[in-house]
């Protein structure tokens, strides 16, 4: 009897994963990034990237307009939006950073190498990513002062964008 | 007008399918031979409308006609005819529309290809197969329909993504589907074979072809995808354990388990409900693929078509097709007459290895796309899995399953002798010794891993190589019989020596890739020069151009070796006006040992540019490797044995495999 129930294992197995998938689209379906959007910042911790430095939390991001911008020293496309980061903070809006599944000697290399646009870095070994809804790194938020985000870009910010449409959007929420 | 002929042809294609799903399969069943006959006029009606719906939307396409929303969405008319007409499949209806296509015009080809077939198996395989048409018509029709009007017309469409705008289109996507649907042919013969509670070596025979078709063109997609990435992308890299890769991975090595296992129901008449259980498998992984990538449910930087309730209905289809298939498994396949038992060193021995050291793989690969998604059900934990786990349980079954790739082809039929075919192998080992030896001398201790990459190459080569050798007689007899021999071996056995050297070559250029790459990541001005693994890249210049449709930034750049120049490399970055985003062009020099590998990124306003350069040694042979698998896949697939069928069923399978047998 045994071997008769040999046969039965696979349709068995495939129902669990049905359901695993079904379930599944109903919790992933709520967190699309569009979801996001106007939705206050997920709450999280994040410990610093740079020993004795402050880490990075919901609360910091009360009280002024500001970007939260995810990277990795592993991500060959990070690197690229790194002169049009530095530009920004220089401009003063602080940008805030998550550096996303990275080793820390390597990620402290590679700002002092590019540059440092950063206010605060907290280091993310995944997990506050994905409450953000973030699908790949580099991701870009913008969140007003109430902490609730406004925008979202996905992939590196040029130029272009920064100054067509992170600084307009900054200056109008700054109002 | 053309367009909602192309609408009706659809609604027609569907029509037929219901009939043809439904017909046969009662003619083949109360043996009324007018209804069996049903199934292949039914499958090339089915076929005609659908490739009419097909063209229609290339046509809608290359007149870029906006009305439809579909085409308003995905392309514009400034663009060249290659992207208006590729521009079909770039977006989920146009895909899932050629996705139908193929699956009729597989069909179709059992429908004329099939004539030798006997009428009551081709009635239920063409009637399966329009049930699967059936339920991706309907989800066509109902959720994602290319022929929807927009009004009003748009002056211009918004354009085809930068990324997508490249050849590549015009091949990954077209042969990953043959690769997928391919597989539904194996899976209709799996079910008719389970209706008719019915087996044998011709059965296996009918299979493989299409199984082997499929596998080629599955192949081909898979390893030209990593290509397209690898050249357009712009990371370096070219292969990232991504969940649509490894979508499109898993019925890939299952797909190779059912080749395999197809081969010891021909020959041996074991392995009968396996064989049927791969069969389902690999087309419920294509399905399952289809589904991750279309639903959303997996975070994947392919993921193009994020609507979930495309989700459900896809997964309603998988519950059907693959709950349904494996439901008719556990009623059906117990019945099946079971073969012998065999040896376990042996050709079918070795075989059976093979399967299941592949199913393992495909498991490791499905637990750790899965992984993510099962946690975040069963707790709300979130996690990725990255290379390192592939690195981890991947490569583990790899190795062996590559080793044993060596002696298997060496074992005789029934009861082998693994000492005397090791002593046959006396060669590989010298190579294989030879291969890490030479490694650590030139490269180090360090090499440890790639000298044990190498190695395994070098002995999968050099034992495919041997088998080769033995069979021709190679050492031992003169040219002239030696030529004869080769004339006349079998072009099955040529596909295995091809496709199995063609691994060891993917072998060398993923342990080159994965221990020798070497990259810098900089700021440049013009006039710059950066060394990079022994060679000297000069940053000249940069220029702007101007096309029809974007403005791009190249530079110009000098690759030298020493003092001799030896390319010029011209990356870029194009912006699009009619599109978001941009595009990035790599340059890349091969000398087809190593690939120099530049791209150019953002200007830094001060007059630099964010310049990466790579140097990816070996990288050219996992294309070249896989170019070779592809290809000994259709030169076994050309095996006469393919073409002449066996008409009457028993007898003639029975003399062939004496053939079969005698000639080896």
């Amino acid at each position: 009897m045994l071997h008769r129930w040999l046969f039965v294992l696979p349709v068995a197995l495939f129902a669990l994963l049905i359901v695993g998938f079904y379930v599944g689209l109903e919790v992933h379906s709520d967190v699309l990034p569009s979801a996001l959007i106007d939705k206050p910042a997920p709450e999280f911790s994040l410990p610093p990237l740079i020993k004795g430095q402050p880490g990075f939390s919901t609360g910091d991001l009360k009280g002024h307009v500001s970007l939260v911008n995810s990277f990795a020293s592993w991500c060959a496309p990070c690197r690229d939006e790194v002169p049009a980061l530095v530009a920004l903070a220089r401009s003063g809006v602080p940008i805030y950073g998550i550096d996303y599944k990275d080793t820390p000697d390597a990620a402290r290399a590679w700002i002092t190498a590019l540059g440092d646009p950063y206010t605060r870095i907290g280091a993310d070994s995944g997990g506050v990513a994905i409450d953000w809804g973030m699908y790949g790194v580099p991701e870009t938020f913008l969140v007003d002062r109430t902490g609730r985000i406004r925008y979202k870009h996905v992939g590196p910010l040029s130029e272009a964008d920064v100054a067509r449409t992170i600084l307009p959007l900054v200056a109008r929420l700054e109002q | 007008m053309f367009d909602e002929a192309g609408h009706f042809a659809l609604i027609l294609a569907l029509c037929v399918a219901a009939l043809q799903a439904v017909v046969p399969l009662i003619g083949a069943a109360r043996r009324d031979a007018v209804m069996t006959a049903w199934a292949r006029p039914a499958a090339l009606m089915q076929f005609a409308f659908v490739a009419f719906a097909f063209v229609a939307l290339m046509h809608a396409y290359a007149v870029s006609d906006f009305s439809l929303a579909n085409v308003a969405d995905n392309s514009n008319s400034l663009k060249p005819l290659l992207y208006k007409l590729t521009g079909v499949w770039s977006n989920h209806p146009g895909s899932m529309l050629l996705w139908v296509f193929i699956l009729a015009l597989f069909g179709a080809a059992v429908a004329i290809f099939g004539r030798n077939l006997p009428p009551a198996l081709r009635a239920r395989v063409l009637s399966v197969q329009a049930m699967i048409g059936v339920g991706f018509l309907v989800f066509i029709l109902l959720t994602s329909n290319p022929f929807l009007r927009l009004s009003p017309v748009p002056a211009d469409g918004a354009g085809l993504n930068p990324l997508l705008q490249d050849r590549g289109l015009a091949f990954h996507p077209p042969m990953l589907y043959l690769g997928y649907v391919g597989f539904s042919i194996a899976f209709c013969f799996a079910i008719a074979a389970l209706i008719e509670g019915r087996v044998d070596p011709a059965w296996a025979r009918w299979v493989r072809p299409w199984t082997l078709a499929a596998w080629c063109a599955l192949t081909a997609g898979i390893a030209g995808g990593s290509w397209w990435s690898y050249y357009t992308l712009g990371w370096g890299g070219w292969w990232y354990w991504d969940p649509v890769e490894n979508a499109s991975f898993m019925p890939w090595l299952i797909g190779t388990a059912l080749l395999h296992s197809a081969i010891v129901v021909e020959k041996r008449e074991a392995l009968k409900t396996w064989t049927i259980l791969l069969a389902i498998l690999t087309f419920s992984l294509s399905l399952i693929g289809t589904f991750l990538v279309r639903s959303g449910i997996l975070t994947s930087v392919h993921a193009f078509a994020v609507d979930p309730r495309r989700g459900v209905f896809i997964l309603l289809l998988i519950c059907l097709y693959t709950g349904g298939a494996l439901a008719l498994f556990a009623w059906r396949a117990p019945q099946l007459q079971g073969g012998g038992l065999f040896a376990p060193i042996s050709r079918e021995g070795g075989l059976l290895l093979n399967n299941l050291l592949l199913t393992t793989a495909a498991a490791t690969v499905l637990i750790g796309t899965l992984y993510p998604l099962f946690l975040d059900v069963l707790t709300g934990q979130r996690v990725s899995v990255g290379p390192p786990f592939y690195e981890m349980t991947f490569v583990p079954i790899m190795v062996p399953l590559l080793a044993a790739m060596g002696v298997g082809p060496m074992l005789a039929w029934k009861r082998a002798d693994l000492v005397a075919a090791l002593v046959r192998l006396k060669w590989a080992f010298v190579a294989t010794l030879a291969a890490a030896v030479v490694t650590l001398a030139a490269e180090g201790v360090r090499s440890v891993y790639a000298a044990c990459g190498l190695a395994l190459a070098a002995w999968l080569f050099a034992a495919t190589a041997s088998e080769l050798a033995e069979r021709l007689h190679l050492f031992g007899e003169k040219p002239s019989v030696v030529m004869r021999r080769a004339l006349h071996m079998p072009r099955a056995a040529w596909g295995m020596t091809l496709a199995h050297a063609g691994m060891a070559i993917v072998l060398v250029g993923i342990t080159g890739s994965n221990a020798w790459s070497e990259h810098k990541f900089l700021t440049g001005r013009p006039g710059q020069s950066v060394d990079i693994a022994g060679y000297r890249v000069a940053f000249n210049s940069v220029k702007t151009i101007r096309g029809p449709d974007w403005t791009e930034t190249r530079a110009d750049m000098r690759l030298f070796d020493g003092s001799r120049e030896i390319a010029a490399l011209h990356p870029f970055r194009r912006f699009y006006t009619s599109e978001d985003g941009d595009q990035t062009g790599v340059a890349i020099h091969t000398d087809l040992l190593a690939d120099v590998y530049a791209v150019i990124g953002a200007p830094d306003g001060k007059g630099g540019y964010v310049l990466r350069l790579y140097y990816n040694p070996l990288v050219p042979w996992i294309w070249l490797g896989a170019a070779a698998m592809a290809l000994g896949g259709l030169v076994s697939l050309s095996d006469r044995r393919h073409r002449v069928g066996a008409p009457a069923r028993r007898a003639r399978a029975a003399a062939a495999a004496a053939q079969v047998q005698a000639a080896e």
